[in-house]
């Protein structure tokens, strides 16, 4: 048993299950915008469209799923190419602070979706 | 004449490795890349590689041929010579010994996290443990692997991470005594694999299926082990 905190689930299992239910999810939601966007949208329909509960939720769905599959894709990229074997105590210091980034990044963009999202 | 251009390193000699050219002569015939080697040993006994059986049994000559990893015994020039050239590696991502030999320490330290025997602490019965021919046939596919690791040195999830990623090899032989009937330590075995490095690591690339000289295939055992993860754990 490898040990590895600072990946999403802890788990190889959950982190895998997490990436595919996440990616589904996505492309749902890619598809239902593609959709509206191809039927031709304007400021009243687009509005319409937001001001409803159920695309606000579906919505944030879509945001925390981008955020967990960000998180696990970016983890196992990271683990990949940044670690102590290939590049000594440097590698461990990089992907420390680009996962750290990463997060932050992540965070903003969830906080600033969920305000955009019911703000107006 | 073909062109055969082999990768040569002595650590106590050279400070990196480079490539030696050599023209050969195969007098029209098919021969086995092992065969080349052999007789260009013949000339220059330098050059370094391993071989025992030279029928595709022992596993030991895995090589670099012109590009994919295979036994030099059993890859015909037909099958991998391009445009009258040959160039032969050692297996990528191993450290090299010297030459063509490279050290497989690694890639047995994942073979022995997966506890390659059975496992049964039930008492044993009086003449041996018995399994039908069904249960025998799920072994199929999965026993006749001969640890030449052309397949993990193939894999780019094993490259980057050779000390946490068990690697094709250590899974299918993981997956080989999880399938069988007669091994009761499938749980304590599932559970040191469910981390993010020693299944999961492996992302689908199938280089692992396409190189197995013995025709096996990892990425299914894998997806075998990561469905017996998902039906204990859900
Ligand atoms: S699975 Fe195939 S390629 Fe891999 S070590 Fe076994 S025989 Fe060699
Ligand atoms: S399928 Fe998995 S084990 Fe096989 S080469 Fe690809 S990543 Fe490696
Ligand atoms: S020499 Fe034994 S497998 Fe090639």
């Amino acid at each position: 048993m490898v040990t590895a905190v600072t990946s999403f689930g802890r788990s190889g299992l959950s982190d895998w299950l997490v990436q595919r239910v996440s990616g589904v999810i996505l492309l749902a939601y890619f598809i239902f915008i593609a959709c509206n966007v191809i039927n031709g949208v304007d400021y009243v329909s687009w509005k319409a469209l937001y001001a409803q509960t159920w695309v606000k939720v579906f919505s944030l769905m879509a945001i925390l799923s981008l955020a967990a599959h960000a998180w696990i894709g970016m983890w196992a990229v990271f683990t990949d190419y940044l670690t102590e074997r290939l590049m000594g105590s440097t590698g461990n210091f990089l992907r420390v602070t680009l996962q750290l980034l990463v997060l932050v990044t992540i965070f903003i963009y969830v906080v600033w979706g969920v305000q955009i999202l019911w703000g107006y | 004449m073909l062109k055969v251009s082999i990768y040569r390193y002595n650590p106590e000699t050279d400070d990196k490795p480079r490539m030696q050219d050599f023209d050969f002569d195969t007098q029209g015939k098919d021969l086995m890349v092992l065969d080349v080697l052999e007789q260009l040993k013949a000339e220059d006994t330098t050059i370094t590689y391993r071989r025992s059986c030279r029928e595709g049994v022992c596993g030991s000559d895995g090589l670099n041929m012109n590009g994919k990893n295979g036994l030099a015994c059993i890859t015909p020039l037909s099958e991998t010579v391009k445009g009258n050239k040959l160039v032969i590696r050692p297996l990528p991502g191993l450290p090299v010994v010297r030459d063509l030999v490279v050290d497989m320490s690694m890639f047995y330290a994942q073979y022995e996290k997966v506890q390659p025997y059975l496992q049964n602490n039930t008492p044993a019965p009086a003449i041996e443990r018995l399994q039908s021919p069904e249960d025998r046939a799920k072994l199929d596919g999965l026993y006749e692997c001969i640890l030449c690791a052309c397949c993990s040195t193939s894999c780019p999830s094993f490259w980057w991470n050779p000390d946490r990623f068990i690697g094709p090899a250590g899974l299918l032989q993981s997956y080989r005594f999880l399938a069988d009937s007669r091994d009761t330590a499938t749980d304590e075995r599932l559970a040191k694999l469910d981390d993010p490095f020693s299944v999961f690591r492996c992302h689908g690339i199938q280089n692992c299926v396409n190189v197995c000289p013995k025709g096996l295939n990892p990425t299914k055992a894998i997806g075998h082990i990561r469905n017996m993860l998902l039906s204990r754990a859900t």
